[in-house]
């Protein structure tokens, strides 16, 4: 029962799961449940990602064209629709990271002020 | 983009798949079967919404709304016939009639002429700025230099009049365009049988080679198609056809005659019966040309500015600097459409306003019905339908009812295309061009669609109240429409009034107008007579004319009126020259003739201009025109006499203001210039003005000379008596053909006809838009109905209560009037105001009111008011009726 933590996880920040899916496609192509399970793993179980709500940010991403998808089978043998990432999607990471990096820098900045 | 259209059915597969593979790791973690699936399902959160949010992203979703949208909107105007037949004849009458105008509008001011390369056509005009002559025509020397100067492909000048045809089965009067061989080189039409003329051919006078209509064609030579080479007799020289022209080819030209020309001869204007060509002898009245390719219109002027300086400097004695010759090129299709424009914007104008009061009116009930919905929308409110949703619904019924309303207004027009076609008059140039084509059937949809988008936003912008509570709980009862609603109601009666008023008053000040043009005393009496012309032949040989001096004309003359005084009813005849046929000529018809009057010689190159009637002494008795001073015309003032002459009133005033005229002497010729030699004629006579020109111009100086002195070729008998319009004609034909069986007898003409027929552009614009302003005073008072109605039947339950707590019926029906009589008074006056702006613009077509003339505003204020209360009373009486009882029950 490891998803049923007994400690409460953090609710994803509105917009953030985009730039989560590109971060996670980096390191090559995956299915939904894999790019579920990734967010989770690497956030140390800490972000809360509904699965139900992965699905239409990645038609969104998709439709964008940042991501591209083909039906493909898992490691497990069953068929899975993999995602990849494009070149414009690489470059949409980049800058939404930095985007990320400023606006986080920054907000801590204000609330250390506050604390000090 | 193939994922764009990706199915439903593959998203669900990758989405099962993921519960699949997560069911899967968590079995690996060591769960059952089963509770590995729940956790699975539970992570996963609500499919359904992932599926639905998924079926949203896809961009087909506005097209099932709108799908979805229109099979409702049929259904509710199915469901509700008779507020859709209402709703849908309004704006058929408002598209219909605007596109109706528009197509006229299209084919008049937009349109290209119907000639290849129409933009690179021009009118050339000679005007003399510095003695403030316009469009002095132009002379054979001008032309010829024009036509070599390479600023055109080709210049044509035009000249023309109407000719004898003889051969057929009844002399025939004809118009034709004496024109260059390059005519139609330069116009860029070939004929459909045979060949047009040579442009290389330089023969001086008149080539003996004609063209004809296709109209002619079939009229006279039943369509026959040997007619190539066929002699016809034109006055009395003998031509040649040698093509027909194609069906449905028309002249560029200002007038009707111009337009339907039958017949075109070539001539180089340079030999008989022209006189030699002589510089400042402008013997040609108009002339287009076709501008040489690459050139534009102001390039080509610049240039033509040139040559006229050039040429001013070679022949100073021809161009005096005093008159400051210019030639202006103008656009041919300007120069055609003319006058007309002012006319036409006017008319669409006054039909976008009925337009645009019949888009009031449907919003109106439109609004009203959405009210009466209320519950309906609250209903799919608390359901969840967003409010955009619902306003796109909406938006879609009225869009729906407007094409619905397009589509019957353009049935309708095209059915009744050819009736429309003969109320319009048929002086409007372009007219044989009105069509209902591609352009026209794609502003009809505009302007539906428009409409729709109008109306149709009324009641969508208040689906925006959420206040659902309200509605839902006045559940029994019919809604009470929310005080934002009543308001938009009361904006959109007051716009329908002050848009009415302006059409109205447009209507007013044009039916005042007309009414004053037919109450103007013409200073002649039209009644009891008829005017019927002759025309006696011109052969191109001098020698051969058989009247070509008065005294070989004047037995004829004297002849034709003896017998015309035998013909049954007939009381008096006179004759004269088609100038003496009052408001019976067109503008081509005139001639003037240069004048000195003895004492004051002018040195200019161009003496002044006047007006000459030529007639017999009975013509002023004839037509009641009273003699101020002096003596008419006498039997004596015969062909052996010294020349006499008759003035009008006007003409004394400008010559001699401060002395008798009587006695007085002038030289007057028709030709361009004045011999030293003639001789004098003396005034003996003044009579009083009339408006022979137009009825909406005071007299012009205007002189008359006995046709026993003057001979004249195009002539017209005068008959006063009882006639009948339908056997005179005949009966005179007879006698004139008696005489001289060659004769054509043509063009009878009433007075009283005449008279009329010369206002009848007037007459149009003027029916057209009080036609317009009597739809619009109906759908005003239609609206103004339905409103009242509308809240008495709201407020019935409130006017129960108040009958039973004692209030006087009368107070109820003055509450009810008020509120109408508010509406259209605050209307009346936005529209007031509106109309000032307006009518300023429209100043050209008065005649005799100024636009802001107070009694047509008060009056047309008042009728509208006068409307609004008798609509407003119907429903109020309906209030008063009440029963108190009743009306309680009902809650």
């Amino acid at each position: 029962m490891s998803t049923q933590e007994t400690r409460e996880r953090l609710e994803l920040l509105q917009g953030t799961l985009d730039l989560l899916i590109l971060r996670t496609l980096i390191f090559g192509s995956q299915h939904g449940q894999g790019i579920a399970r990734a967010i989770q793993q690497t956030s140390d179980e800490e972000l809360l990602v509904e699965h139900g709500a992965l699905y239409p940010a990645l038609q969104r991403l998709e439709e964008r064209g940042w991501i591209s998808a083909k039906w493909g089978t898992s490691t497990n043998n069953r068929k899975a629709r993999f995602y990849s990432l494009t070149s414009a999607g690489r470059k949409q990471l980049a800058k939404e990271t930095t985007k990320w990096n400023r606006l986080t820098a920054a907000i801590g900045r204000v609330l250390e002020s506050e604390e000090g | 983009m193939f994922q764009r259209n990706r199915k439903a059915s593959d998203f669900g597969a990758e989405i099962e798949a993921h519960i699949e593979m997560e069911t899967e790791r968590l079995r690996e973690q060591g769960l059952t079967d089963e509770d590995a699936r729940t956790a699975a399902r539970r992570a996963f959160g609500n499919v359904t919404k992932a599926q639905e949010r998924f079926y949203e992203s896809s961009h087909w979703l506005w097209w099932d709304h709108f799908w979805q949208d229109v099979r409702f909107a049929a259904r509710m105007l199915r469901k509700t016939p008779g507020f859709t037949a209402i709703a849908v004849l309004t704006i058929a009458l408002g598209v219909g009639a605007t596109t109706a105008i528009f197509s006229v509008v299209d084919a008049t001011l937009l349109h290209p002429l119907p000639y290849p390369q129409p933009e690179q056509l021009v009118t050339v005009e000679d005007d003399l700025p510095g003695i403030g002559v316009q469009d002095a025509g132009i002379s054979v020397p001008e032309w010829q230099d024009l036509q070599r100067s390479g600023i055109f492909e080709n210049v044509s000048p035009i000249g023309g009049g109407s000719v004898n045809l003889t051969g057929s089965s009844q002399p025939a009067r004809i118009f034709f365009a004496a024109v260059p061989p390059n005519y139609f080189a330069l116009i860029g039409v070939k004929p459909q049988l045979g060949h047009s003329f040579n442009p290389e051919d330089h023969t001086p006078g008149f080539t003996l080679e004609g063209l004809i209509s296709d109209g002619l064609w079939k009229r006279a030579f039943g369509a026959d198609p040997n007619i190539l080479g066929r002699s016809v007799r034109l006055d009395n020289d003998l031509y040649q056809i040698i093509g027909v022209m194609p069906a449905g080819y028309h002249d560029p030209g200002r007038t009707t005659e111009e337009r339907n020309t039958d017949l075109w001869l070539a001539t180089g204007f340079a030999g008989p019966p022209a006189p030699p060509p002589q510089r400042n002898a402008r013997i040609l009245p108009s002339a287009i040309a076709r501008i040489a390719p690459g050139l534009t219109i102001t390039e080509a002027q610049s240039r033509v500015d040139a040559l006229v300086a050039s040429l001013q400097k070679e022949f100073p004695d021809d161009y005096p600097p005093q008159s400051a010759w210019k030639v202006r090129l103008v656009p041919l299709k300007q120069a055609v459409v003319g006058d007309v424009r002012q006319s036409l914007i006017l008319l669409l104008g006054a039909v976008g306003l009925v337009l645009l009061i019949s888009c009031v009116n449907v919003a109106s009930l439109l609004l009203a019905r959405s009210s009466a919905r209320g519950r309906e929308m609250a209903v799919r409110q608390a359901l969840g339908a967003g409010r955009k949703r619902l306003m796109w619904q909406l938006l879609t019924e009225g869009m729906l009812l407007s094409l619905l309303g397009g589509i019957v207004g353009m049935a309708t027009l095209f059915c009744a295309k050819g009736f429309l076609l003969q109320i319009v008059p048929d002086s409007l140039p372009r007219l044989n061009e009105v069509s209902i084509n591609w352009p026209v059937l794609l502003f009809a949809l505009g302007a539906s669609l428009l409409a729709g988008a109008i109306f149709g936003l009324a009641p969508a912008l208040h689906v925006s109240r959420p206040d659902l509570t309200h509605v839902l709980k006045s559940e029994g009862r019919a809604s009470t429409s929310s005080s934002e609603q009543a308001r938009t109601r009361r904006v959109l009666m007051v716009t329908e009034f002050a848009l009415s008023l302006v059409l109205m008053i447009a209507a007013g000040l044009l039916l005042r107008s007309f009414w004053d043009l037919l109450n103007v005393r013409p200073g002649f009496n039209p009644q009891n007579v008829m005017a019927i012309r002759t025309w006696l032949p011109i052969p191109n040989d001098p020698e051969t004319d058989i009247y070509r001096t008065a005294a070989q004309e004047a037995p004829f003359i004297r002849e034709l009126l003896r017998r015309s005084r035998t013909l049954p009813g007939v009381a008096e005849v006179a004759a004269g020259d088609i100038r003496s046929i009052p408001l019976g000529h067109g503008l081509n018809d005139l001639n003037p003739y240069l004048l000195v009057v003895e004492g004051r010689e002018t040195a200019t190159d161009q003496p002044p201009w006047v007006n000459v009637s030529i007639i017999t002494p009975e013509y002023f008795h004839l037509l009641g025109m009273p003699l101020e001073r002096g003596r008419v015309f006498g039997d004596l003032d015969n062909e052996n006499a010294p020349p006499v002459a008759v003035i009008n009133e006007s003409f004394a005033k400008i010559y001699w203001p401060n002395a008798d005229p009587v006695g007085q002497h002038l030289k007057l010729n028709n030709a361009r210039s004045i011999p030293r030699n003639l001789p004098w004629t003396t005034v003996v006579g003044v009579i009083a003005d009339a408006r022979t020109e137009s009825l909406a111009e005071s007299s012009a100086p205007l002189v008359y000379l006995s046709l026993f002195q003057k001979p004249s070729k195009d002539l017209a008998i005068f008959l006063r008596g009882c006639l009948n319009p339908a056997s005179t004609p005949p009966a005179l034909r007879e006698q004139v053909q008696l005489v001289n069986p060659e004769l054509p007898v043509f063009g009878a003409q009433t007075l009283d006809g005449a008279l009329s027929a010369s206002l009848s552009q007037r007459r149009f614009s003027m029916e057209m838009v009080g036609l317009f302003a009597l739809t619009a005073l109906l759908l005003a008072g239609l609206g103004i109905y339905g409103v009242i109605s509308y809240i008495v039947s709201e407020r019935t339950h409130e006017i129960g209560i108040r009958l039973a707590l004692g209030a006087q019926r009368r107070n109820i029906l003055r509450m009810v009037l008020h509120q109408g009589l508010t509406l259209a008074i605050t209307g009346a006056a936005v529209g007031f105001v509106c109309a000032l702006i307006v009518s300023h613009s429209m100043a050209g077509l008065l005649y005799g009111v100024r636009p802001t003339d107070p009694i047509t505003f008060a009056a047309v204020a008042l009728l509208l008011i006068g409307v609004a209360l008798l609509a407003c009373y119907i429903p109020a009486r309906r209030a008063i009726q009440v029963d108190p009882l009743v009306a309680l029950r009902y809650e």
